[in-house]
């Protein structure tokens, strides 16, 4: 008898999982605006190559959170950010760090597509060069196409790159933004609900995207849309009035997932 | 659990699971009616198994539809999602147990009046309860929510695969003893048979609810030893 014991199934059924590195990391985060605090101790790590979805009920402090990630809280008066982030276990809002370099190196995408009124061209060039990253013009030709390659929207641009950035379609404009973005090599992709002013077509598009980004980058997504964070992520964390209330495997958070307040968001309960 | 912010949402939730428990309802009583109209050859009680099947049926048609057109509209999630899903692997169980419940009816014609002896008779009917007892508690326990209730509930349908042995042992013996018994036996045989796959149907609903009502999958069962295997085999 060659009877397969539990173990010896299990075993054959879930390889080796390689954890995988952690890129960014939240500690004890939190935020004031002015008098009022938005969040409260938040502590989630960004996976390499991972999508990581952040979902709640609006106002929870998923965009705040994201905007501590890059320092974009830097620009909004009044606003205060307590607790520690990393990148690469540097601390990113060390007297030290350089901003620009910062959001260079974690880009961000936003919810309204806000291309340049220039050319399709310059919107891509822009970045690099004032990152100083190409020194031909040859070198940032380059650069625009493999960037707009990468975003998915070359063959859509690529004969009419001296036309205005802002007369494309909704989509192609994210997925222009999105190729901004990549132009000056980030390590991390923030996007903030970057598919809400998009139609169904245009949000696969992206989606699809997204999915192929992170072979390269390490992306972060706020969406409202939990059928979205289902599809794209493989983590997601459940914020809840300036509290992270839950994180895990995306597939594990839309299944069974541990917390009553992610039950009863992510299955329309909340009251 | 609480409610949905879109109250129709909970309506068409509560209607596939009372689809569930109707139909498991129904697939006990089936069960019962089957085994009861066997043994004593009661042919128009056999024959309300054949059409309470058609009712399963619709009933299980009836939950898919309501499942698919469920899931396109609400893209469930979470305990929700894990509802519909079980819902419909559940149907499809109950709906086979009817099935096996009208194939056993389906014989009692054939098996005929005063050909079962009465110690295999008695065999056949304490199976039968156990059988039923189980179609009868996996129902509660979902209706009722009680998944603690569960594991050994599936643990319990070795009772049934112990019994369905012994039984064929039994028919053997009588087939061999006198050659007249055989027809009969045989349909007695494949009744037994099918009783011994209405517990595994049994067993892939307490494994479905217990995931609906945890999140959790029941622990790998036991490796199966048939011993009838070869018999099965040649059969
Ligand atoms: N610039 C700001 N000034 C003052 N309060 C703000 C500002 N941005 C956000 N808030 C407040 O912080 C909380 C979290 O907001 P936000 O991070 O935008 O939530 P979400 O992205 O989850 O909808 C909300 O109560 C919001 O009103
Ligand atoms: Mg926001």
């Amino acid at each position: 008898m060659n009877m397969l014991t539990e173990a010896s199934i299990e075993q054959k059924l879930s390889p080796m999982k390689n954890e995988p590195r952690i890129k960014m990391r939240g500690d004890k985060v939190t935020v004031h605006y002015g008098e009022k605090q938005a969040l409260f101790g938040v502590d989630l790590q960004i996976p390499e190559h991972q999508v990581t979805a952040l979902i709640g009920p609006s106002g929870c402090g998923k965009s705040t959170f994201l905007r501590c990630l890059n320092r974009m809280n830097d620009t909004i008066d009044g606003c205060r950010v307590g607790g520690k982030v990393t990148l690469d276990q540097e601390d990113v809002y060390d007297p030290k760090i350089d901003v620009v370099e910062l959001r260079a190196r974690v880009g961000m995408v936003f919810q309204k597509p806000n291309p340049f009124p220039k050319s399709i061209y310059e919107n891509i060039a822009y970045g690099p060069r004032i990152h100083g990253l190409t020194k031909s013009k040859a070198e940032m030709d380059e650069v625009v196409e493999k960037s707009l390659r990468k975003a998915a929207i070359w063959d859509e641009v690529k004969d009419r790159l001296s036309e205005s950035g802002t007369g494309l379609s909704g989509g192609q404009q994210q997925r222009l933004c999105i190729a901004r973005a990549i132009a000056v090599s980030p390590e991390v992709i923030l996007m903030d609900e970057p598919c809400s002013a998009l139609d169904p077509i245009a949000t696969a598009k992206v989606e699809e995207l997204i999915d192929e980004l992170r072979q390269n980058y390490t992306i972060v997504i706020v969406t409202h849309s939990m059928q979205q964070a289902a599809r794209v992520s493989q983590r997601t964390a459940m914020f809840h009035i300036g509290y992270l209330v839950e994180e895990g495997p995306t597939d594990k958070m839309f299944t069974n997932p541990d917390d009553k307040r992610t039950q009863d968001y992510i299955t329309g309960r909340f009251g | 659990m609480g409610e949905h912010t879109v109250a129709s949402f909970d309506e068409e939730l509560g209607s596939i699971d009372q689809l569930i428990r109707d139909m498991g309802a129904l697939s006990a009583t089936m069960v019962a009616d089957a085994t009861r109209a066997l043994l004593s050859s009661d042919n128009p009680l056999a024959q309300r198994v054949i059409s309470d099947d058609a009712i399963m049926d619709a009933k299980q048609r009836e939950l898919d539809e309501q499942a698919i057109t469920l899931i396109a509209r609400r893209q469930p999630m979470a305990q929700d999602l894990r509802a519909v899903v079980s819902a419909i692997r559940m149907a499809s169980d109950l709906e086979r147990i009817g099935d096996l419940a009208k194939n056993i009816a389906k014989r009692v014609g054939a098996v005929g009046q005063s050909a079962t002896p009465k110690p295999l008779a008695h065999s056949i009917d304490s199976m039968a309860s156990l059988v039923h007892d189980q179609v009868k508690n996996v129902v509660a326990f979902y209706a009722e929510r009680r998944s603690e209730e569960l594991p050994a509930l599936r643990a319990d349908d070795e009772k049934i695969d112990i019994k369905y042995t012994a039984i064929f042992r039994e028919l053997l013996t009588y087939m061999m003893e006198d050659p007249r018994n055989i027809t009969a036996c045989t349909h007695l045989l494949f009744c037994a048979k099918n009783l011994e796959r209405i517990g595994d149907h049994v067993t892939n609903i307490a494994e479905n609810a217990y995931y609906v009502m945890t999140g959790r999958q029941l622990p790998m069962s036991r490796p199966r030893v048939d011993e009838t295997a070869v018999s099965d085999a040649a059969g």
